[in-house]
């Protein structure tokens, strides 16, 4: 893992010295609200409905012990015991104080941690791969990327003032798991004829009121030239981009307006002369950056304590069959946690969970810990024959559900239960979803079936690649969902389509059953996906079953 | 004819707790908002705003919310309102934990 240099330590010390300063200001009068608002946003600090929000970057997921039982101790110390894992693979804490929150970012410095950048006009946390490192299918490891770029972009004198957010997406493997095509800019890690290492570069993607795939603007660009290149998209889009209407602001808009070719043009153009100020220095950098990636010591040893659990509990083995996924190094796996038992609050955990899962990575994953965008934990460095204790640990602590990538496991904004921007709640949806649908026991037998549910139009729950999406809003001052059909986040990126008229907050959990059950009588078989099924016959049936054959005849009549 | 004007209270804020407060009748924040003062009189809740709003070292994010009158005090009309005065719905936190 990246390890701060004294050169980082000392610029988030003197950061961490100056928000403090600025609180001081805040609270004897000094600074209006108008002026500290700007301020407290570069440190990620929110005011949101009921109390103040911390939003700490969790810099491409990546978290090692110690870092993840200091969350755990901020949690305990000023917060309500628990930290709410985001799609951005942060975390945030919902009830700090005012007073409380240099205090919190002295602790979180401690452990080489930050909140900067996390919200603001700025580029925002790098994510990457949660496999990255681990993952069979993995071309080369994202993060060092992710770091090189978090790096670049941290203060840069020349993008603290973006027309909007910014937000860049890294992954090396070509099973795309963290959405590159629905972010300002995606990297795909990519090798030319040649063999050669460089990138596939999206531009333009994103969720929220106009949602946007991404469109390629370099098929190949050469490792070296990353940072320039991202230089020069950054920079087309600063001179470019919507002021005047901040729904406008964000690069997809900018690239919808000028269209692909006019953006490719202006970014090759600034790229040339933004090229040959990049001596070497980033390249030199990035080298040191490779070597603190480098991959863990993976032990060979007999898998048949794995098997032998696996033959003989059935708890063990569902939850081997649903929460591993393929690691690179023989006997070894890639554990899910999932943070989404039913009826619980997605991407929640409680301190002392957090101390659970901090002890399983130091003991038994190289002391390494991931985040997800789909608000899960993840192991990325376990030995099979220790999956069996690592249940067992997890069971305890509320923490084995078996579940990852199934209809349980729910991306959920905070929606109106907490954010200051929703039109209506997600969280309860998610609940009760997941608990209807564990009252079924369909959840194993639906399948893999992705539910993303935001509070409002912004898009923070990614609704618009759900394979079902839900999107709260406020109709006539009431709760309303609507739902789409057929998103999909991954390579093949696609925006869901809308059902149509949306549904009560009572209507919305019988309404999604409705949907499965018509998936489970359209599907071919067993092994056919929801997306799959959804692709091969259409809206129609999922139409009627949601709206029933009035509203057709009506139209014809 | 005008709009009949619906009743509202001012709330917002607090700066350092962060939390929800609406203004009373003595020009203080209460933290309930059974406490609060109901304006029924568009002029005088246009500059009760005004007021309240320069009130920045104490409360941000000032705003007039509508209710509706009830013996027991205001009621909220929006559902936005109501969790602002109860909490989240997800954990007993909040205000709806600290009336307990």
């Amino acid at each position: 893992m990246y390890r701060y240099t004294d050169f980082d330590a000392a610029f988030v010390a003197e950061r961490n010295a100056q928000f403090r300063a600025q609180v001081e200001r805040r609270i004897d009068g000094s600074l209006t609200e108008d002026e500290f608002k700007p301020l407290r946003l570069m440190n990620g600090l929110y005011l949101q409905l009921h109390a103040y929000m911390l939003r700490v970057a969790i810099p491409y997921g990546t978290l090692n012990s110690a870092q993840m039982r200091q969350l755990a101790y901020i949690a305990e110390r000023w917060d309500k015991g628990y930290g709410h894992f985001t799609t951005r693979q942060n975390i945030q804490f919902n009830w700090p104080t005012l007073r409380d929150v240099p205090d919190m970012l002295d602790a979180l410095a401690k452990v080489q941690m930050h909140a900067i950048q996390t919200s603001g006009n700025t580029i925002r946390n790098v994510t990457a791969d949660h496999f990255a490192g681990a993952a069979a299918d993995e071309i080369a490891d994202p993060r060092p990327v992710a770091e090189l770029i978090r790096q670049w972009s941290t203060d840069h004198p020349e993008f603290q003032f973006l027309p909007r957010k910014f937000k860049i997406a890294v992954t090396g493997s070509p099973n795309d798991r963290v959405v590159t095509k629905a972010h300002d800019i995606g990297l795909r890690m990519v090798r030319n004829d040649a063999g050669e290492p460089g990138f596939e570069v999206i531009v333009g993607g994103g969720l929220g009121r106009t949602p946007m795939i991404g469109k390629v603007v370099r098929d190949f660009l050469p490792e070296a030239d990353l940072l320039p290149y991202l230089e020069a998209v950054v920079s087309v889009w600063n001179l470019l981009g919507r002021r005047d209407n901040k729904y406008k602001s964000r690069i997809k808009i900018t690239v919808h307006e000028h269209g692909i070719d006019d953006i490719r043009a202006r970014v090759e153009e600034r790229f040339a002369l933004l090229r040959p100020a990049f001596t070497g220095v980033d390249q030199q950098l990035f080298a040191q950056i490779k070597a603190d990636f480098a991959p863990p010591a993976f032990s060979d040893r007999d898998v048949a304590p794995f098997d032998q659990a696996y033959a003989n509990d059935p708890v063990f083995r569902s939850w081997a069959d649903t929460n591993l996924s393929a690691h690179r190094a023989p006997g070894h796996a890639i554990a899910q946690i999932s943070l989404k038992a039913h009826g619980a609050t997605p991407g929640d955990a409680t301190a002392e969970q957090m101390r659970v899962m901090a002890d399983l990575a130091e003991r038994y994953g190289h002391d390494e810990l991931r985040i997800s965008h789909e608000q899960n934990v993840v192991l990325p460095h376990v030995h099979k024959a220790d999956l069996p204790a690592i249940h067992s640990a997890l069971k305890a602590a509320g923490l084995a559900t078996a579940n990852i990538g199934k209809i349980s496991d729910i991306i959920a904004c905070p929606g109106m239960d907490y954010c200051a921007l929703a039109t209506a709640r997600s969280i309860p949806i998610a609940q009760e979803i997941a608990i209807r649908f564990d009252q079924l026991k369909l959840e194993h037998e639906v399948g893999d079936l992705k539910i993303k549910i935001s509070g409002c139009i912004n898009a923070c729950g990614h609704h618009h690649v759900g394979h079902i999406g839900i999107l709260g809003l406020d109709r006539a001052g009431v709760e309303n969902y609507q739902i789409t059909l057929g998103g999909d986040h991954t390579e093949t990126a696609a925006i869901g389509q809308r059902t149509g008229p949306g549904f009560s907050a009572d209507e919305i959990v019988p309404a999604i059953e409705r949907i499965v059950d018509t998936y489970l009588s359209e599907r071919d078989n067993a092994d056919e996906a929801f997306i799959d099924t959804f692709a091969r016959v259409g809206m129609t049936p999922f139409k009627t079953a949601l709206y029933g054959e009035s509203d057709k005849k009506q139209k014809a009549a | 004819m005008p709009a009949i004007f619906t009743p509202k209270v001012i709330t917002a804020n607090a700066l350092l707790e962060g939390d929800v407060v609406y203004l009373a009748q003595n020009d203080t924040w209460t933290r309930d908002l059974k406490d609060a003062d109901v304006l029924t009189d568009e002029a005088d809740a246009q500059i009760r705003l005004i007021d309240a709003s320069t009130r920045t070292s104490e409360v941000v994010g000032v705003y007039l919310a509508d209710v509706s009158p009830d013996a027991k005090g205001p009621k909220p009309t929006h559902f936005r309102e109501t969790f602002r005065m109860r909490g989240p719905s997800n954990y007993p936190h909040g205000k709806q934990s600290e009336a307990l």
